[in-house]
């Protein structure tokens, strides 16, 4: 597993000629990344545009722009409140996962081969089961587990934040587990048996040897979990039953009818929701390619 | 691997569901004769026993029972002692008397069959045409990747502006091109399902190119220069010799595509919580247990059915990953 640094693609041969398939390529790609940007392009010029002016003068008119919608779209669909539950789910969550499958990379890295194994089939296969699978259960125990009231207002891990954030880390822990105890296992063993000669406890090795090593895959792996949890529908849908309690990807079907008709307003609320996972994809693409092959590619 | 695992080692190891290791520092390390002392032992239990205790606790301890309540007739709210044992009376009743099954099954498989033959097709055909140095490639790539970090959720909000009846984009521009009808392109129960594959499909192709694009640069260049060699042209050094390479990817492509296809959720039940014309296995499994009706057991029947269509194709890809890492 080399994923963190891929090879670079084979070097062409350079000639200065414009060669015609060249330019049918570029054609060919220019075309379909137009289309590929258009429904986003589509979302964000309506979302400038004033409802009465597209009312009257039709979509495929230009004019009546505005910033109201994005106001609108902020108080009417009170997002702070939602996409304030997003960052109490997705934060510790993601912390969560990131710390607790690197303890468990680094116990699996370095045990008997045939161990590791089944654990890492157990912790990855569980990352693809359907959620669905998993709801009555999972349903019945969050109702029956009690909470003291500071946690939780509704008394039990039920329609708590707790209780969404630890499904999202179990569901995830998997796929982190696996990603790292890979790039664990192609350390150099040196680095740890001068931790051990030093006298370093178990503890230190992790903390002060490993994971800092670890630092591009962890960066990688936060990248994706806060995308994947942030994006989170069904979860949030499943196991919280307080409306003021939803994380914004699950609001939306709220706002649908706070939005309903006027498709303006819709638009600038899907820009914003949209917005954090396309901050973090354009600031952090890197991570978030090497993220998402980290599983896929062996080199 | 996950039905047909090797036993685990006698000592030191841990079995699914048992909790921490209860003599980790026995079992076998690639260490030298260093030994562990005792707080170290403990520290080491927690470090996997506490992410294990999760995983099975709250992912296959109930994938489990959902197994065990799909025969059963249960509400879901009374005791466990008025779980009522009523063997497979809810996979003959899925298969025979309950109306949306047979579409759900369908509208699964189209969406399958859809997704690998448009979205995954053209994710690889776009991979091959940027795997090489290009003026604008990284351009091309962003904006084809982009919508993979949107939830299927806002893209089914997004395309709802090009798909609506009477204030979306598709409609108003067959109105002034051919001055066709109004279509309801979300809510006509015969065509609702391809717009919204469209959507998907939107998503899921810059998922198929990245995973791809990653396959190909693994690919060794010599192969390719061999290839060239002997006289190949593009077409036959890529399916000759390029695309059987790239067979671990394949099977990924294969089981992320079938997951995806199976997993499908979000979009539908933001257009119309999976009816008319929408209907998934994994809508009408929500609808039945969070729904008011409240059919727990008919509910899990219906998702031991998506469990075991996943599980094959989970043992693929754990065995595929886990037999590149140990290569």
């Amino acid at each position: 597993m080399t994923a963190t640094t891929l090879p670079e693609a084979p070097r062409r041969y350079r000639r200065r000629r414009i060669r015609p398939a060249r330019v049918a390529l570029h054609a060919f790609l220019g075309a379909t990344a137009l289309a590929w940007f258009f429904p986003v392009l589509w979302a964000l010029v309506n979302s400038f545009r004033d409802y009465g002016y597209t009312a009257v003068h039709g979509y495929l008119s230009l004019g009546g722009f505005t910033l109201d919608n994005y106001a609108n779209a902020w108080n009417q669909g009170e997002l702070p409140g939602y996409f304030w539950n997003s960052v109490v789910i997705t934060v510790p969550a993601v912390v969560l996962t990131l710390l607790l499958s690197s303890c468990a990379a680094f116990v699996l890295s370095s045990y008997s081969r045939r161990f590791n194994l089944v654990m890492l089939a157990v912790f990855l296969a569980a990352n693809l089961l359907p959620p669905q699978a998993l709801l009555v259960p999972l349903f019945r125990l969050y109702t029956s587990i009690p909470l003291p009231y500071w946690i939780s207002e509704s008394g039990s891990l039920y329609d708590s934040h707790l209780g969404i954030i630890l499904v999202h880390t179990a569901f995830q822990i998997g796929f982190c587990t696996f990603v790292l105890s890979n790039f664990m296992k192609a350390m150099p063993d040196s680095l740890l048996e001068a931790a051990k000669v030093d006298g370093a406890s178990v503890l230190q090795q992790y903390w002060r040897v490993v994971l800092p090593l670890c630092r591009p895959s962890l960066a990688a792996l936060a990248t994706l979990l806060v995308t994947w949890i942030y994006n989170d529908f069904f979860w949030a849908l499943a196991l919280l039953s307080s409306g003021d309690k939803l994380p914004i990807t699950t609001a939306l079907q709220n706002l649908q009818g706070a939005f309903f008709v006027d498709y303006n307003l819709l638009s600038a609320g899907s820009v914003i929701v949209a917005l954090p996972t396309l901050v973090v994809f354009f600031l952090l693409q890197r991570h978030f390619v090497a993220g998402l092959t980290l599983g896929a590619s062996k080199g | 691997m996950v039905s047909n695992a090797p036993s685990p080692p006698r000592e030191g190891a841990t079995r699914p569901g048992e909790g921490p290791p209860r003599r980790p520092g026995a079992a076998r390390r690639r260490s030298t004769g260093l030994r562990n002392g005792r707080a170290d032992r403990i520290t080491l239990a927690l470090m996997l026993g506490v992410p294990a205790l999760l995983v099975v606790g709250l992912v296959w301890l109930p994938a489990m029972v959902t197994v065990a309540l799909s025969f059963t007739r249960w509400d879901g709210i009374g005791g466990l002692e008025t779980i009522e044992w009523i063997g497979t009376q809810h996979y003959v009743d899925a298969f025979t008397i309950y109306p949306p099954f047979e579409p759900a099954l369908r509208h699964n498989l189209v969406w399958l069959v859809f997704l690998f033959a448009v979205p995954t097709v053209l994710g690889m055909f776009l991979a091959v045409l940027l795997d090489r140095e290009l003026r604008g490639g990284s351009v091309y790539q962003s904006v084809f990747y982009m919508p993979v970090v949107l939830s299927l959720a806002l893209v089914g909000f997004i395309w709802q502006l090009i798909y609506s009846r009477d204030q979306g984009l598709l409609n108003a521009f067959l109105a002034v091109v051919a001055d066709a009808p109004p279509v309801d392109w979300f809510g006509d129960p015969d065509i609702n399902l391809y717009a919204v594959l469209v959507a998907a499909g939107w998503r899921h192709t810059g998922y198929i190119m990245l995973l791809y694009l990653a396959g190909l640069k693994a690919v060794d260049p010599s192969l390719r220069e061999a290839a060239a060699i002997d006289g190949a042209g593009p077409v036959r050094t890529f399916t000759r010799v390029v695309f059987p390479a790239l067979l671990p990817i394949n099977l990924v492509v294969l089981v992320v595509t079938v997951i995806d296809a199976l997993r499908a959720f979000d979009i539908v039940w933001i257009i119309n919580r999976g009816r008319n014309g929408l209907e998934l296995i994994s809508a009408l499994v929500t609808s039945n247990v969070i729904g008011e009706a409240s059919r727990v057991g008919f509910g899990s029947a219906l998702a031991v059915i998506m469990l075991v269509i996943s599980l094959v194709f989970i043992i693929v890809y754990v065995s595929t990953m886990l037999r590149g890492a140990h290569r």
